[in-house]
């Protein structure tokens, strides 16, 4: 499998960035870790004409925080934020979600920039962005624009993003009233999840985002309604079947809702303290 | 002459010992040599148009686009090819009734299974031959497909060889003693299951590859292969592109994993060795992953129908089964894809004293990949059938699993004999190795720690199995019925100059330690340091002719021939010493690299002695032939196969809320004959034992209805990774086989064929509280919570 002929671009800044994207008129794509992309175009599903890699965009890197935000560079890769004190200390639920991203050379290369606009609906990032009430910082030939994550998805490999590119993540420093919780099942380790969920509590609120269920990265108000009453679980539960949950080879939707209702409530149990 | 007591108990003793791998070091520094890595002047590569659909009529091929595309150097369809290649058949004579119908490199009239090559284009880069392959136009007429083996027989479903009248490849009845009247006696309970064993396949670390040039000048073809037997593949390429045998030559360099998988005739192989000889430069195709899935043969996917007997007591009666078993849409060419069916028919129950028998197996054509002979062929089907119904039978009457076995097994000191289905047995030791292995694991401990679990709603289950592995096969396996496949081996030992030895050997590596084993065995019995020793392998040219490394027959059988010209080399080199020190052959012995007194004296270092018969040979008698080379060939005789046995446990924990299965701890106690290196005999051991969890719990091929693999990739194929790995604790026993001074019989293929049975006693040891169990592998999360429901209902 190898990929068709492609024109590589590297540009130097974002500016130039964007002015390629509109120059190529849909035809090129961003490049960030490549860890989708690159498969992709070797099994020559994706086909772009040129390549525009993202990689010298000092825009698009760094951490930074300010007194309630930490602002996450779109080219940050996954091993990056396994190892940065900022992200640990003030986003928890990213700290405990990261371990089951794939693997060391996975993380070594992705991107969360290049999860979030790739939207794979059993990928764990899009749901931090959700739990998290994160939002994502993109920018485009009119100038910069705030997405709120909830807005964000639009479906399987779906986002808001028309001719912009991510530039950060903007996500809101836990505050000591606040308690995480994350579960995913997978057959083998590092595998996408069957089901999963990222739960962030505020105060007496919940917040539960559910991956690799459905087409996107999944909240469902009446059971997180039901979880700040503090339903029964079994109550809880049955909210689940608001989702329009996937089939595939690995499991049906009746087995993933099960697996789902098994994920939220392990991931409950395991809150931070 | 040198005894065998001497060869196994002397200085420079390496057999049993746990060398380090020469090789190892040269492929972790990435200076491997794969077929990828060739590189030859004026090489093209390959790519293929493969069938997107199970069954069509191929209307038409247009290829006028693609041939004036950037780099093309050719195209070929089936019909051109078919010009130049003869057509194959995966037949042999002792498989009776056994049919197939011709096979060409290239699909000719009709495409039999999605992923079939269909056409060839050969272009200066594999990318530009891949664009190439977009622009080829195909035109097919879909036709439905034969799919489900469990309705390839039926009148309604579509027939793949018009000409045979239905799907049926092959057939065969094993019967012994009175299986009805066993089962009919008073007190006899019969257990009945049905068994799914899902497609899986091999999935090497190195794809399957070839870079084949051809020389008109000397009408030479050159063939670098990845793969196992090496001359096998000589008499193919020579049989069916026209030339003769001696001017092939297939050079089988580093391999990185086979299994049984690079061992059979490919039609994209052969159409590259077709397109090199008409192009007259090299070709090179390397499978990619996805080539891979859909070409590499697929094994297993077996539905089986079995029954036990026994006795309120514990005793076995007798088995019964049914196995259905479907090959894709030819019979693998050359070795036939009946030979796993035929193996669960010979195999099941082998361990254990049964009057009573009867099998049937059937052999179905159907519209997948081949299927055909993948590591520890049938023994997974065989092991869990029988195991799998003993386990069963012994929750049925209340028994321990082990005192069943105790019970049932054959006696450690009952050999020769031979088994219900016929095979002939020597030196096995079940019961040593059971009781090995509830010692290692600490059983009763388990048992304990199994209890108090249950009473948290943790659900651990232990699993065992007791089981034979086939091993050194005699000419009964293959060449017996027509097929161009060695069952000896050869091996020359050359003293170089220097006072270094020289070895090479037909049999090869391909990753596990052939040629590591090959030096001990050298230095051993000739008496000279490991470091002292070079390996050749896998070079039609340049090693003796034989088998090749398949089968478990690598170091019973072309060890043993290399300890047979290790100890020839070392009477001649005995001989000279003799004669220049002038002292009787009996008085001198070979040590660390030199001629010495029986008490370990040196008399005469090896650089001495060979320098003087290479380069003063007028120093030597007359009558001294100056030859310090001794070739030697072994085949098995008596025994069609050399048995091996072993027990196995594994501790698993199911998640009943969920499904998954975690292996926590996995034992295996090995019977096979002499260990030469426990280092690879282990490692060896465990790789099967992660093969066979994957069957038992990841792989399966997954198709549509009409004949489409699903799941091609490696995200969606899942093999186990280091995470899902247990800890795998290895014993041995060793009862040296008989038939060879050596004493090895085969190590390679015993974890894949006993791991799934193991696991699948453990699962339903461990779902038996809640009266769930399961009889499908692999045992996904999704069946598992099934059976859960099925029981709780």
């Amino acid at each position: 499998m190898k990929a068709p002929d492609f024109d590589y671009l590297r540009p130097s800044s974002l500016d130039v960035a964007l002015a390629m994207l509109i120059e190529h008129d849909g035809e090129a794509m961003p490049l960030a870790g490549g860890q989708s992309l690159m498969p992709m175009m070797n099994f020559r599903v994706a086909a772009p004409e040129a390549l525009i890699d993202l990689a010298d965009l000092t825009e698009l890197r760094g951490i930074t925080v300010d007194t309630d935000t930490v602002r996450i560079g779109a080219m940050t890769r996954y091993a990056e934020l396994m190892s940065d004190p900022t992200v640990q200390a003030h986003i928890p639920l990213i700290g405990m979600a990261l371990p089951h991203i794939a693997h060391d050379a996975v993380r070594n290369r992705g991107t969360i920039g290049g999860s979030l606009a790739l939207a794979d609906p059993a990928a764990e990032m899009p749901a931090l962005m959700l739990a998290l009430d994160a939002s994502i910082e993109v920018a485009g030939p009119d100038g910069t624009r705030m997405i709120k994550a909830d807005d964000f998805f639009l479906g399987m490999f779906e986002t808001a993003l028309d001719d912009e590119l991510i530039t950060a993540i903007h996500v809101p420093v836990a505050t000591p009233a606040q308690r995480f919780g994350f579960h995913e099942l997978t057959q083998r380790h590092g595998d996408y999840a069957l089901a999963g969920v990222a739960i962030a509590k505020t105060d007496d609120s919940y917040c539960a985002a559910f991956f690799g269920v459905a087409d996107r990265a999944t909240r469902v108000p009446e059971l997180e309604a039901a979880l700040t009453r503090q339903d029964n679980i079994k109550t809880v539960l049955t909210h689940l079947d608001q989702i329009d949950f996937t089939d595939d080879l690995k499991a049906n939707h009746t087995t993933r809702q099960r697996l789902a209702g098994v994920a939220l409530t392990r991931a409950l149990k395991g809150m931070t303290q | 002459m040198t005894g065998p007591a001497h060869i196994f108990d002397k200085p420079n003793r390496y057999i049993g010992q746990p060398e380090p791998r020469a090789d190892a070091a040269r492929l972790l520094q990435g200076r491997g040599r794969f077929v990828d890595d060739e590189k030859l002047p004026r090489m093209v590569h390959a790519a293929f148009v493969r069938s997107p659909h199970a069954h069509a009529k191929i209307l038409s091929v247009d290829t006028e686009d693609a041939l004036s595309a950037t780099g093309v150097i050719a195209i070929y369809t089936g019909a051109d090819l078919a010009e130049h290649v003869t057509p194959y058949i995966g037949t042999l004579t002792h498989l009776t009734g056994l049919r197939s119908a011709p096979q060409h490199p290239l699909a000719m009239d009709v495409a039999r299974w999605q992923g079939e090559p269909v056409v060839m284009v050969v272009a200066t880069s594999r990318a530009l031959a891949e664009d190439a392959c977009e622009l080829v136009d195909v035109d097919y007429d879909e036709l439905p497909a034969a799919v489900n083996s469990e309705t390839a027989l039926d009148a309604d479903t579509p027939v793949i060889h018009p000409e045979f009248g239905s799907n049926l490849a092959w057939e065969r009845d094993v019967i012994a003693g009175d299986i009805d009247a066993a089962f009919a006696a008073p007190g006899v309970h019969v257990i009945e299951r049905e068994f799914r064993f899902g497609r899986h396949t091999g999935v090497t670390l190195e794809s399957r590859g070839t870079l084949c040039e051809y020389d008109p000048s000397e009408d030479q073809l050159t063939v670098y292969y990845s793969g196992q037997a090496p001359h096998m593949m000589q008499v193919i390429f020579s049989k069916h592109l026209g030339l003769p045998e001696e001017n092939v030559r297939v050079i089988s360099n580093d391999v990185g994993g086979s299994f049984g998988i690079k061992i059979h005739t490919y039609g994209d192989e052969i159409a590259t060795a077709a397109a090199a000889k008409l192009l007259r430069r090299p070709v090179k195709f390397i499978a990619d992953r996805f080539e891979s899935f859909v070409t590499d043969i697929h094994a297993r996917d077996h539905i089986v129908k079995a029954k036990m007997g026994i006795t309120e007591a514990g005793t076995i009666v007798g088995i019964d089964f049914d196995d259905l078993t479907g090959i894709g849409p030819f019979s693998m060419y050359p070795r036939t894809s009946a030979i796993e069916c035929n193996q669960v028919l010979n195999l099941t129950g082998a361990p254990y004293v049964m009057e009573n028998y009867r099998a049937k197996g059937r052999v179905v054509f159907q519209n997948k990949t081949l299927m055909c002979q993948y590591r520890a062929v049938g023994h997974p089907i065989a092991m869990a059938i029988a195991d799998g119904l003993l386990e069963d039978a012994a929750r049925k009457i209340g028994m321990d699993p082990v005192a069943l076995r105790e019970l049932n097994l054959m006696a450690d000191d009952s050999y020769p004999r031979t088994s219900a289905t016929g095979m002939k047995l020597d030196d096995l030791s079940h019961k040593r190795a059971l009781r090995k292995l509830t010692e290692i694991m600490d059983y009763q401990g388990l048992r304990a720690d199994q209890t108090e679990a249950r009473k948290d709603g943790i659900y651990r289950g232990i699993g065992f199995v007791s089981m034979v592995e086939v091993t050194n096969p005699s000419p009964m396996f293959y060449g017996i019925g027509g097929a161009p496949i060695a069952s000896q081996d050869g091996a020359t030992v050359r003293l170089d100059a220097g006072g270094a030895l020289h070895v090479s050997s037909s049999i090869t590596e391909q990753g596990q330690g052939t040629n590591a084993i090959l030096a001990q065995i050298a230095a051993g019995v000739f008496g000279i340091a490991l470091n002292r020793v070079k390996v050749t392998t896998g070079d039609t040219a340049t090693t003796p002719y034989g088998g090749g490394t398949w089968a478990s027959r690598g170091a019973g059988i072309g060890g043993e021939a290399m300890l047979l010209a290790a100890q020839a080399l070392k009477d001649q080199v005995l001989d000279v010493a003799g004669v220049m020190l002038q002292t009787g052959v009996e008085k001198l012995d070979i040590r660390d690299g030199a001629v010495t007194d029986l008490d370990g004296k040196e008399r005469l270092p090896l650089a001495d002695l060979a320098r003087t018969v290479y380069y003063r040979g007028n120093e030597l008698p007359n009558d001294l032939n100056p030859e310090l080379i001794a070739t030697r060939h072994y085949r098995v005789t008596d025994f069609p196969f050399v048995f091996t046995n072993g027990a196995m446990a594994a501790h698993v924990e199911v998640d009943t809320e969920t499904g998954f299965v975690k292996v926590l701890h996995f034992w295996a106690v090995e019977d096979c004959g002499r260990v030469i290196n426990p280092l690879l005999v282990d490692e060896q051991i465990r790789g099967g034992v992660v093969q066979g969890i994957g069957g038992a719990l990841y792989e399966e091929c997954h198709y549509s209805p009409d004949g489409q693999f699903l799941n091609a990739t490696m995200a969606d194929y899942m093999v186990p990774m280091a995470s899902e790995m247990p800890d795998i604790t290895i014993a041995h026993i060793e009862t040296p086989t008989k038939t060879s001074v050596l004493g090895a019989k085969g190590a390679g293929e015993a974890g894949t064929g006993g791991a799934p049975a193991a696991i699948l006693n453990a699962v339903n040891d461990a779902l038996s509280p809640m009266g769930a169990s399961i009889w499908q592998m692999p045992m996904t999360p999704e069946r598992i919570l099934t059976m859960l429901d099925n029981a709780a209902e």
